[in-house]
């Protein structure tokens, strides 16, 4: 296997665990799931075990895991699905959203949709009392925050956001897809209408995801066909990714106290360590972050040099998201956080070590203050 | 490493020669999110790709570095500014200058590198006199003239790994052999940031419409147009001047005033230009010693034209020369590179000409 030593980028993907190939591998020759004979009665058979597995890891009942290609489209489908199922939709979202929510209500906001946002503070947490007005404005108020924002694993404020959507009887949409794996992830505890999550932000396959859709909630769905999944999503199910899921996502549900204990270990001497560093800002204290992710912003230097410099040192970092051509965009997380300077994300997963730790420890400030002298 | 042959043909010589290279892709638009036409456009989803996928091949690591803000600032603004001014200025020379030579390679030398390496055409070695530029071996491809504004230290940092290949039809083939997917995209043409060609379209955008007078030399009004800056000196079509001049023989223009939004016209001519001057210049190299008292130059006012004997003096700061024979459509903004046989002295931004006195001009 290729190593992975020096791979600070699990919140980008977790590389697949070993569980997840061997699982996937061990399937053998599989037919549709759909169809009825023998053949496609163990495809199914197959398909709805990873399913449950799946609804039980999450908090939720199997009949509303609806699997997806990833986190994309559950987000997409979940939002989208919804206005075309009420075309008075309103939604409330937080500023600081991954893309895929983001350009999914600006799309709908140009097709007529009221949309609204919702600031953040200084560390990255959303505004509950400002969310809390939002909400109670009108009707037919969809609601969608993350459980954990992408960027800097910073925690939201999602119980006061999910009481607010119940009082006012709003929908909310809850996007996991960073969060799952590193906190507990409970559907029927948070009491949301959906729930999106992605299989490879645990050390599952990519391509493959899942909405949790809550039984009184109702979408249209993005793709018609076969009418699969209760026909909110056709298409033939992918029985060997679905197990690769359940299996990477019971692994990591498995050790999660275990992982998130040497997680928090490791955050916090990153923190010590970038706490000494002058012009150096972390995001969010340990209290409210992801045991995962440390994320922080560098003032006077760029981002580009950061991570290139590190990935010279076999430190795989990463400085935010790339539009297409590759070109690193500014951070809409890190603009609503009003913060400055080149932000810098460290996250960490089942392949991370001490080793790496350290060795990474050992090059921050010199990488930095060379960061800074280049031009 | 622009997704064009000519770059990825030579981080592979300089892969082959050795060296630790690490392939750059230039974002130099904010707006990268466009598809090639033809041979048109830069910063494309394509064009990284294919930049992408040849450092692949070669086992490179390989980056997007953003320039959008210097190339806003030092090419696009640069760009605009000159026009406003009624001078023609090439938007290539200055992105060697201020982007791919300084930008680029300040970065890379502050991140550990010793040099940047180009796909372009022209030879940079070492002579009796220092570091020299010198025209590439396929003259129909040379591009020493684009690059004529590198200085000494910029010269000591670039390796242009083409300069000796015979044609550029040798280059695709070794794209080919190589198996880069690339070897037989089109060259690009036209100014990068101007995709569709359309350069008054673009500057009557930017620059707002500003309606004026044709006129003679003179100073007789004989036309009107909807933009000074759409001009180019030397231009003859598009003129739309309804009178025929008194002798019946085609104008072309001759200077652009913008601050007064006059176009001058004339008869070939008065195009004719004897000196041309100015002070913001460069040396490729050590400033030539016998350039305070004078010395003999081939000089080549654009990237295409041919070479013309002069003699060069640099005069209370100004770099002066007096071609052996009369030049024509010198636009000033551009560049006039200074040659000794194949070697680049240096260049400088013609601010000022001299032309042919009207009674001198043979009828």
């Amino acid at each position: 296997m290729q190593s992975f030593a020096g791979y600070f980028d699990h919140a980008a993907t977790s590389p697949l665990r070993a569980s997840a190939r061997e699982a996937m591998l061990s399937l053998g020759p599989l037919a549709n799931p759909a169809s009825t004979h023998r053949a496609g009665q163990r495809a199914s058979a197959l398909l709805e075990d990873a399913r449950e597995r799946i609804a039980h890891c999450t908090g939720a009942h199997p009949t509303e895991v609806v699997f997806t290609s990833g986190g994309t489209e559950s987000i997409n489908l979940a939002l989208k699905g919804q206005w075309m199922q009420t075309p008075a939709t309103r939604f409330v979202a937080a500023a600081i959203e991954h893309h895929a929510t983001l350009d999914a209500l600006e799309w709908l906001e140009k097709r007529g949709a009221a949309v609204g946002f919702v600031p953040c503070d200084a560390s990255s947490v959303t505004d509950a009392d400002a969310f809390r007005a939002a909400i109670s404005a009108g009707d037919n108020t969809a609601a969608t925050v993350s459980l954990a924002n992408n960027e800097t694993g910073v925690l939201q404020p999602i119980e006061a956001i999910s009481n607010a959507a119940r009082e006012a009887g709003a929908t909310l949409h809850v996007d996991a897809v960073a969060a799952l794996g590193h906190v507990p992830v409970d559907f029927a505890a948070i009491g949301a209408s959906f729930l999106s999550i992605a299989a490879h932000k645990v050390g599952g396959p990519v391509g493959v995801g899942a909405l949790l859709v809550a039984r009184s909630a109702s979408v249209t769905p993005l793709a018609h066909g076969g009418g699969q999944q209760r026909g909110l999503r056709s298409g033939t199910g992918d029985v060997a990714a679905a197990v690769g899921f359940a299996a990477a996502l019971e692994e990591a549900v498995a050790e999660l106290d275990a992982a998130s204990s040497q997680l928090r270990g490791w955050s916090d001497r990153l923190r010590g360590t970038l706490a000494g560093l002058d012009g150096v800002r972390v995001t969010g204290s340990a209290e409210i972050s992801m045991p995962n992710v440390v994320h922080f912003t560098v003032e006077g230097a760029s981002a580009e040099a950061l991570t290139f410099l590190l990935d010279e040192r076999d430190l795989a970092t990463s400085n935010g998201s790339a539009c297409t051509a590759g070109v690193v965009q500014e951070s809409h997380v890190v603009t609503a956080m009003g913060a400055n300077g080149a932000p810098l994300r460290l996250s960490m997963g089942w392949t991370t070590t001490d080793d790496d730790v350290e060795r990474l420890i050992a090059v921050l400030p010199e990488t930095i203050a060379r960061a800074r002298r280049s031009r | 490493m622009s997704g064009g042959v000519d770059s990825a043909v030579a981080a592979a010589r300089a892969v082959d020669a050795g060296h630790e290279v690490v392939g750059v892709h230039l974002a130099l638009s904010r707006m990268p999110g466009t598809l090639r036409t033809g041979a048109r456009g830069c910063c494309t989803i394509e064009d990284s790709m294919d930049a992408r996928r040849v450092s692949t091949a070669l086992d490179i690591p390989y980056y997007v570095w953003d320039f959008s803000e210097r190339f806003q600032a030092d090419v696009i603004d640069d760009f605009l500014s000159e026009y406003a001014e009624g001078r023609t200025p090439n938007p290539c020379l200055r992105c060697n200058e201020k982007i791919k030579f300084e930008a680029l390679l300040d970065r890379a030398m502050d991140l550990g590198f010793d040099k940047v390496v180009t796909g372009h055409y022209a030879r940079v070695e070492n002579g009796a006199d220092g570091i020299e530029l010198h025209r590439a071996s396929d003259e129909a491809k040379d591009q020493s003239y684009v690059l004529g504004v590198l200085n000494e230290q910029q010269l000591e940092h670039c390796w242009f790994p083409l300069a000796d290949t015979p044609s550029k039809e040798l280059v695709r083939q070794e794209a080919e052999q190589r198996g880069f997917a690339l070897a037989r995209k089109p060259d690009s043409h036209d100014i990068c940031f101007i995709p569709d060609g359309d350069t008054r379209g673009y500057l009557n955008d930017k620059l707002g419409e500003a309606p004026g007078d044709i006129v003679d030399q003179s100073g007789e009004s004989i036309g009107s147009h909807e933009g000074a800056h759409g001009y180019t000196v030397g231009q003859r079509r598009g003129l739309h001047i309804g009178t025929p001049a008194p002798d019946g023989k085609p104008r072309f223009v001759l200077e652009i005033r913008p601050k007064v939004r006059e176009v001058v016209v004339g008869p070939k001519e008065s195009l004719q230009v004897t000196l041309v001057a100015g002070t913001r210049m460069s040396w490729a190299g050590r400033k030539p010693a016998q350039i305070d008292e004078g010395m003999d130059v081939q000089v080549q006012i654009r990237a295409h034209a041919e070479p013309v004997d002069a003699f060069a003096q640099l005069v209370d700061g100004e770099l002066v020369i007096r071609p052996e024979h009369p030049l024509v459509g010198v636009a000033t903004g551009q560049s006039a590179v200074v040659y000794a046989g194949t070697r680049v002295l240096g260049q400088v931004t013609m601010d000022r000409t001299e032309r042919l006195e009207p009674e001198a001009v043979a009828v």
